[in-house]
């Protein structure tokens, strides 16, 4: 079976891709290794109970009708109707560090009133950075490489808004430690800031539903649970690749959505390296081990407990959508030395978005930066394909049944992974009380997922949710016909990971088609 | 085709690009860009849309006659005759 293109992940970035080829009549399939697509932004049900996984908001939020904008982009390239996507906004949310918090919503008024009135002495240098950030063409991929912080100091000289601007910003999409790239801060800001969160009342299921119902209607294949083990080269051009099963499928063009490293594994050795390696890298790196100028494998990954409730979250007085947060006034971005660092973090109450119809379950998110090599080194005694769904018992939650291990899950999880996920679900909690209200004596189930689950759902090494500190902005490789796209390939957010599939099928597949016979 | 059907198919391939948006008073001697949320996305669809419906070629370097109304009208005028409005 030969295909004008073979798609590597069912993710957010590969679907669209699809979309794009199956539209203008191309061969295309997508390669799928998990039972379920979504990549990183995906669903599962547990004990009766529907939960997402990444997505906890939409970005880059446009009202309909306007123009020029990347989620109106999106959604003209793949013929979905604004209608259609059901997006409802955020009532508000927060940046909450020690003694100081600033409201934000769609409204990006509001967040400028909330600098003025807690730093007076800052709102000039505020101003100016919301008109630098305005005027940067964040499209233009010639633009040259800089860092984020000297920027931004240049008009913010108070290091705890500093801070308090990085926070949302960097955990929505930040794949480097500390700093961002300049051109990156650009789209996150504009993203949440100036577009704002908005929500589908199904949540990322509604979404990934549009996608497949839209991609199988184009004509698109897609394969799950059928990994692909190598991409298949010769001469320095992508031919096909071969399947986990020992079958192989050829294909003119690979668009891989397995990040930059990974996809550089399934090339193998010597040329792999070439994959990762920067621009500047060199093909005859040795072939074991790190080449020279390979690219990393990125740092942050996550836990993300999830907290059912027995009534909505603002019946507790908990108002915000998303609560971006810090203990410390300095926020640390960067992999913990522990297990997980609960100083930080990201609070998320689905249920306060502005949706037509309360949800069925009151939920309460924690997301908090984690250390994969230590998750990964936990003992655990049952290969991890054998249970559908990371489970964890409720320590808090006292009295209800629903959270009672079962004996098979005893039976299959270690004490080590299993004690470290129940004291760090406990931890996590405890450590957003001074943002939130005690939500804890009303959990009646929880949930929790690692770094570890999502290195094994997603392929991603290191769990890495960002993918690689280093970006491919034109998707190539060194490898003609095999091109990265979704995170790796550097837009970034739902909206930023369909625009990737989309720019590079068009880039490497559409524009290139032959011109057809007179 | 006549130049009104022309005309007709290019304002059906933009509709359905763009289904939120009107396209019931397009000036035809404006550019589409300046009436319309169109980006060079939008333009590369365009085109393959016409490649798809009318097996019509239009290279890149000839993007820039799509501009208006009035200009596809004319750079279409012959590689669209004897076609049937899909």
């Amino acid at each position: 079976m030969h295909y004008d293109a073979i798609i590597i992940g069912a993710g957010m970035s590969g679907l669209a891709a699809g979309i794009r080829l199956a539209m203008y009549d191309k061969k295309v399939v997508v390669l799928e290794r998990h039972y379920v697509w979504g990549g990183l932004n995906s669903f599962y049900q547990f004990k009766g109970h529907q939960f997402d996984v990444g997505l906890h908001a939409m970005t880059n939020y446009a009202v309909k009708g306007a123009r020029g904008l990347p989620l109106t982009r999106l959604l003209k390239q793949l013929r979905i109707r604004w209608d259609e996507l059901d997006l409802h906004q955020q009532g508000f949310s927060s940046v909450s560090f020690p003694g100081v918090k600033l409201k934000f919503s769609n409204e990006f008024e509001l967040l400028r009133s909330e600098v003025a009135r807690a730093f007076p002495n800052q709102i000039d240098g505020f101003d100016a950075l919301t008109r630098a950030v305005r005027e940067f063409n964040e499209l233009d991929l010639d633009a040259p490489q800089q860092d984020a912080r000297p920027v931004v100091r240049r008009f913010i000289t108070d290091p705890l808004l500093e801070d308090m601007i990085f926070c949302p910003l960097m955990f929505y999409g930040s794949a480097r430690e500390h700093d961002m790239d300049w051109d990156q801060f650009v789209v996150m800001f504009k993203s949440i800031f100036f577009e704002g969160f908005a929500r589908p009342q199904q949540g990322v299921r509604h979404v990934l539903k549009l996608l497949i119902d839209r991609y199988r209607k184009a004509g698109g294949e897609l394969r799950l649970k059928t990994g692909v083990a190598r991409i298949l080269h010769e001469n320095g051009r992508a031919t096909g690749v071969a399947l986990d099963d020992g079958s192989t499928i050829t294909a003119d063009t690979v668009l891989s959505s397995a990040g930059l490293v990974e996809t550089g594994q399934m090339v193998g050795a010597a040329v792999g390296a070439a994959v990762g390696a920067t621009p500047s890298g060199r093909l005859d790196g040795p072939p074991h081990g790190p080449p020279h100028g390979a690219a990393p494998t990125g740092k942050l990954s996550f836990t993300e407990t999830i907290s059912v409730l027995d009534r909505p979250a603002r019946e507790l007085g908990i108002e915000e959508t998303i609560v971006f947060f810090s203990n410390t006034a300095r926020f640390n971005y960067e992999q913990p030395a522990d297990d997980v660092d609960t100083s930080s973090g990201v609070i998320c109450m689905p249920g306060n978005f502005a949706l037509p119809q309360e949800p069925n379950d009151h939920l309460v998110r924690i997301t908090n930066i984690a250390n994969y090599d230590r998750w990964a080194g936990m003992a655990r005694d049952v290969d991890l394909r054998s249970a559908p769904v990371m489970r964890t018992s409720g320590p808090h939650a006292v009295g209800s049944g629903a959270t009672s291990q079962t004996a098979a899950d005893q039976r299959s999880t270690s004490q080590d992974y299993h004690a470290a996920k129940q004291r760090w679900y406990e931890q996590s909690c405890a450590d957003v009380l001074a943002h939130v209200a005690d939500f804890r004596p009303h959990v009646k189930l929880v949930d929790m997922f690692t770094p570890r689950t999502i290195r094994h759902y997603t392929g991603h090494e290191g769990g890495a949710v960002y993918g690689s500190p280093q970006k491919r902005r034109t998707g190539a490789t060194g490898i003609e016909g095999l091109y990265i796209i979704g995170t790796d390939q550097g837009f970034l957010g739902i909206i930023g990971a369909a625009l990737s599939g989309i720019s590079m099928a068009n880039r490497w597949v559409l524009q290139q088609s032959p011109e057809p016979a007179a | 085709m006549t130049d009104d059907q022309i005309k007709q198919a290019i304002i059906a391939i933009i509709n359905d690009i763009n289904p939120d948006e009107d396209t019931s008073n397009i000036d035809p001697a404006v550019r589409l860009r300046e009436q319309l949320d169109l980006d060079s996305m939008d333009f590369l669809d365009i085109v393959m849309e016409l490649r798809k419906r009318y097996g019509v070629h239009v290279p890149d370097t000839d993007y820039m006659e799509l501009a208006s109304l009035d200009s596809c009208v004319n750079y279409l005028r012959d590689k669209m005759a004897g076609k049937v409005l899909a």
